[in-house]
């Protein structure tokens, strides 16, 4: 007994180190981030060795969610949700796609499955140095009808500065609590089937209540901004979706093919005999056992795309209003601007999000290791 | 470390003595107080066109230091965005490179002087005379009351505005001299098929607004803003922003993709008739187009500025705790001097910053852009680092995104002006 | 599957080549602009194969791309074989030597595989200034290492508790310690993981920018550096970028084409419960 208690100690001591580089190194710094968000570092001066900082509290927040100078960061954070949306259905389906495709086993399957996964091997600044080149307006992509005997495309890829689904950011909170109840309607439909009486007590009842009446009493909302300010899906964006969504789809393909090869035979077997078709087998039998591959790609794409950086930095550059990205201004705030607690604000901002997605993932399987 | 030296130097005799030699037989013999060795590490954001001017620097620095292995560290990409972010993590890293570029003025004053982090240069500037041949004027904006903080080594103009004259005379018409006459010619232009003014990237529109700002403003307003005396938001600072607008309706769309060359290149192209560029346009189609100044393509200052030399100038500095002090030094005396200056700035495509100019070796362009420099009322830029300090600066861009998007030049005119607040204007 | 050609059956191929012939475009563009002379690359004809073929874009590229190469290699390396072995041995703590909290610190360490990384980049060079690794490979390294242990850590977790706690047990009755059972049994049995692990963290240090840039100086910066700096002069001429692309995809893109079916593997276990 002896014996394993001191083998328990070593196994301690062997994580030990890691334990105290994690603690620092994710956990510490996050603190100092935070810390640092709520001070005044930045201006001149800013840079000595040893910088002034004094706590200032939620003014940086503040500053970026209601000031006049944080507009740029609403765009680009409004941009950067429009942004993860698309590219997750966008991967995500064409990831499935494919992955259904090869699952026919098609001849030269090999083939193909590194020619769809090879996008991922590349590096962000390779990738955007080659799309940039692709996209450029008089060029690339845009030119290719002619060679089938068509009109060039005009489509300014990187440039165009149309803007859709454009909301005013006065009427954020408005916003906010519809798309709420309309997760909440979708849940209690979702859930309709398997357990109607909590569907409807829980999601469908309080989210009608809760649309209807934001609704109605919408104007007794405070605004959230003092004057009006549009913002919306920048159509500058989709060259970047493109490009992105070229390099991770191979990613949700060999996820799904994986899983796809992971089905027993038997069980496609048993699903055809009960007259299944090949798309009822997906839709019904194939597709929702893979719901854990489907989430931990939800999970891993929002993550890239929340902290995507070096592939808008290398095709759009610095200032590009239209495909703006948080990740990128707090690049430009922090060492162009000087502004070490903004940019140190809008980092957490970015980490606040990615939180969203990932505590709860974290802890549902958490909680899953715990069952076994 | 002179203990140390000597032994090294022992140890390396035999191969030294090979290269003295080779040396005494070949250079006449400048007397070299001492060898000197290591590193030097150039820290800049100069690379296509500018990066032959650079090499031709390091070229003088290495007949005169050949014991001194230079490193040029060029950070290129985003307007030099890239490299200010890599210089201030190597700063912040305490690692600094032994000198690096940076624009005279406020980006030099605000960020490094006020943190204390530059050596002063007075005694440089004293022993090898600089005081009396740099202009007056130039030496108040890479100093304060403290010392002087950096050596300028080129001047460049950013009010210009330039044209190929065989096109203008192909569409009939002139060169304009005030936005009004742009305005009369652009929709013909138009109608032609012909983009009256070509722009790019979002920095080059900040670049626009100097010039326009400048014209609608005037010089004296100019100087106002930045001394804190004209507010932005002042119907003056208003009216700047709308001029622009309308402006804007006269220019490319795809702008953001491109680059300032490329922009350029739509004029010489003829797909576009006006750019306004800083001069280093001149150096790029002279340098790599090879275009004769005055005769394939022409220039004019910005509309409504002539008179005015809105400035901006690169300079290098010595930051304090540097390795090889003695290295940098030796450096910025290259940059400093008459050889060093008129070897760099024919090729970069600059004036020099010195008043004692070779210019018989200088072109066209440039010889006139001297001239203006003597005689124009000079003021500083916004976009290239002069008039305000980089809390302003890098706000400012994130104005002119929201402004680009926005066309509001009201509510672009109260950001500036809380951002001026904000940066202490 | 049959032989026989079925509305099906041309559908799925029709598909699949279309999808294969946009996936490769981008890489065909960029061999194709690389072996351009400058003077011929115009967009109008940007997808045209090069009447001369100027293989020097290639050499050029080789020339000042060699010492941010070797870099590379030198901070791969070493940051995956650091990262691979402490993720290792913290994978068979998590799986074979689970201890109280054990599963909480576990789920910690995942937590540091999403944080965005721009929420650690202040902090970072300060503190690797204090430590004096600041502007070399060293702190480079050390960095990879830290941010790699999750990922790494995830994946040995996964792989070892495929191995039957059987087989441990019977180590132990035959006196086996902590240290001698992963030597003797689980050290043997995780060829494979290593594989997987190793291949992944590669790609990923390889690939890595934003702290190439932050946090090395010049003699030390990565190949992705050295390639932006390639791509963001003002790129007049594309010759150049483009080659440079290819030289530095080419020993990802190597393991991607020989490797990719451990590489799958490491994706899975990388993302997907047990």
């Amino acid at each position: 007994m002896r014996e394993a208690s001191r083998d328990r100690l070593k196994a301690f001591l062997t994580l030990l180190p890691s334990i105290i580089l994690i603690g620092v190194f994710v956990y510490g710094f996050i603190g100092e981030t935070i810390w640092t968000s709520m001070t005044d570092w930045g201006g001149s001066g800013s840079l000595s060795l040893t910088p002034e900082k004094n706590f200032v509290g939620l003014a940086n927040y503040d500053e970026l969610f209601t000031g006049f100078l944080g507009g740029g960061f609403r765009q680009d954070l409004v941009n950067a949700v429009y942004y993860s949306v698309l590219l997750l259905l966008g991967a995500v389906g064409l990831g499935l796609f494919i992955a259904i495709l090869l699952d026919r086993k098609p001849k030269g399957e090999d083939v193909l499955r590194t020619i769809f996964l090879f996008p991922m091997s590349l590096s962000f600044i390779v990738s955007g140095t080659i799309w940039r080149w692709l996209l450029a307006p008089q060029g690339g992509l845009n030119v290719l009808p002619t060679y089938v005997g068509m009109e060039p495309l005009s489509y300014q890829w990187l440039s165009s500065t149309a803007a859709i689904l454009e909301f005013n950011w006065q009427n954020l909170f408005q916003i906010l609590i519809y798309v709420a109840s309309f997760v909440m309607i979708l849940t209690g439909l979702w859930m309709l089937k398997s357990n109607s009486r909590r569907a409807v007590e829980l999601w469908l009842i309080p989210g009608i209540v809760l649309g209807a009446g934001a609704w109605l009493f919408g104007g007794l909302l405070p605004e959230a901004l003092f004057m009006e300010e549009m913002h919306g899906f920048n159509m500058a964006t989709l060259g970047i979706i493109m490009a992105t969504v070229w390099q991770y789809s191979g990613y949700t393909m060999a996820l799904y093919l994986a899983g796809f090869n992971g089905i027993s035979q038997d069980l496609r077997d048993a699903a055809m005999l009960d007259g299944a078709s090949e798309v009822g087998y997906y839709r019904h039998v194939a597709i929702p056992m893979l719901k854990p591959i489907t989430i931990s790609a939800v999970i891993i794409l929002s993550h890239i795309s929340l902290k995507m950086f070096d592939l808008i930095f290398a095709m759009t550059g610095p200032d590009n209003a239209e495909t703006g990205h948080p990740a990128l201004t707090m690049y430009l705030t922090t060492f162009r601007a000087n502004d070490f607690a903004q940019g140190a604000a809008i980092a957490i901002v970015l980490f606040l999000i990615a939180a969203l997605f990932i505590v709860p993932y974290l802890v549902s399987q958490y909680r899953q290791r715990g069952r076994h | 470390m002179k203990f140390l030296g000597g032994i090294m130097k022992k140890a390396l005799a035999k191969v030294l003595i090979v290269m003295v030699a080779a040396l005494m037989l070949s250079v006449p013999l400048t007397a070299q107080a001492k060898e000197l060795t290591g590193e030097l590490e150039i820290f800049s954001w100069w690379a296509g066109d500018e990066g032959p001017a650079l090499q031709a620097l390091i070229d003088i620095y290495k007949t005169q230091n050949p014991g001194v292995k230079v490193i040029n560290a060029r950070v290129t990409g985003g307007s030099g965005v890239n490299a200010r972010a890599v210089l201030k993590t190597r700063m912040l890293g305490g690692e600094p490179p032994e000198s690096f570029q940076v624009h005279a003025g406020q980006e030099l004053i605000g960020t490094w002087v006020k943190s204390d982090r530059m050596e002063d240069l007075t005694p440089l500037f004293t022993e090898m005379g600089w005081t009396e041949v740099f202009p007056e004027g130039l030496i108040k904006l890479i100093g304060t009351d403290k010392g002087i903080w950096s050596v300028p080594v080129t001047i460049h103009r950013s009010n210009v505005m330039w044209y190929i004259p065989a096109n203008l005379k192909k569409w009939g018409v002139e060169a304009p001299k005030t936005w009004d006459d742009f305005f009369a010619i652009a929709p013909k232009l138009k109608a032609a098929g012909v983009m009256p003014l070509s722009i790019a990237e979002n920095w080059t529109i900040n670049h626009l607004w100097e010039s326009v700002a400048l014209d609608s403003l005037g010089a004296d307003n100019w100087d106002a803003l930045w001394s804190g005396k004209l507010k932005f938001d002042s119907p003056e600072g208003i009216e700047a922003w709308a001029l622009l607008g309308k402006i804007l309706e006269y220019t490319n769309s795809d702008a953001s993709s491109l680059s300032w060359q490329q922009a350029t290149d739509m004029v010489i192209d003829g797909r576009a008739a006006f750019n306004v560029m800083g001069d280093w346009a001149a150096g790029y189609m002279f340098t790599t187009k090879k275009m004769a100044p005055g005769k394939d393509f022409g220039w004019i200052a910005s509309p409504g500025t002539g008179g005015d030399f809105m400035f901006l100038a690169d300079s290098f500095g010595l930051p304090k705790g540097v390795k090889n002090r003695d290295n940098a030094i030796a450096w910025l005396k290259v940059l400093g001097s008459k050889e060093g200056s008129d070897t760099f700035n024919p090729i970069k495509g600059s004036i020099s910053a010195r008043t004692d100019t070779d210019l018989s070796k200088y072109n066209d362009y440039l010889k006139s852009a001297a001239a203006d420099f003597g005689k124009d009322r000079v003021v500083g830029s916004l976009a290239h680092g002069v008039a305000a300090n980089e809390t302003f600066t890098g706000g400012f861009s994130s104005i002119m995104e929201m402004f680009l998007k926005s066309r509001n030049a009201e509510f672009a005119a109260k950001a500036c002006q809380q951002l001026a607040n904000k940066a202490g204007i | 599957m049959t032989n026989k050609i079925t509305l099906g059956s041309v559908f799925l191929y029709g598909t699949l080549t279309i999808m294969a012939l946009l996936f490769l475009m981008p890489a065909y563009m960029a061999v194709v602009t690389a072996l351009k002379f400058p003077a011929d690359i115009s967009l109008p004809t940007a997808w045209e194969f090069p009447a001369k073929i100027n293989w020097s874009s290639f050499s050029t590229a080789i020339d000042l791309l060699k010492p941010n190469f070797i870099n590379s290699i030198i901070l791969t390396v070493c940051a995956t074989i650091g990262s691979t072995v402490l993720g290792s041995l913290n994978g068979y703590v998590f799986s074979k030597w689970k201890f109280k909290g054990s599963e909480v610190i576990f789920t910690l360490f995942l937590f540091g595989m999403f944080i965005p990384y721009q929420v650690i980049l202040i902090p970072l060079f300060q503190t690797l200034r204090a430590m004096n690794l600041y502007g070399g490979l060293a702190g480079l390294i050390l960095a990879h290492i830290v941010y790699g242990l999750p990922i790494t850590s995830l994946i040995f977790r996964n792989f070892y508790s495929q191995i039957p706690t059987a087989l441990i047990e019977s180590g132990r009755l035959d006196g086996a310690g902590f240290f001698s059972i992963y030597t003797r049994i689980v050290f043997p049995l995780s060829i494979p993981g290593f594989v997987v692990t190793s291949l992944w963290q590669f790609t990923q240090i390889w690939n890595e920018f934003l702290w190439g840039i932050c946090l090395t100086r010049h003699a030390d910066n990565p190949v992705t550096v050295g390639l932006a700096q390639l791509a963001g002069g003002q790129a007049v001429s594309w010759n150049l970028p483009m080659a440079g692309s290819i030289m530095a995809a080419v020993p990802v893109l190597c393991i991607y084409i020989f490797l990719g079916r451990y590489f799958i593997r490491g994706l899975l276990a990388g993302s997907v419960k047990e």
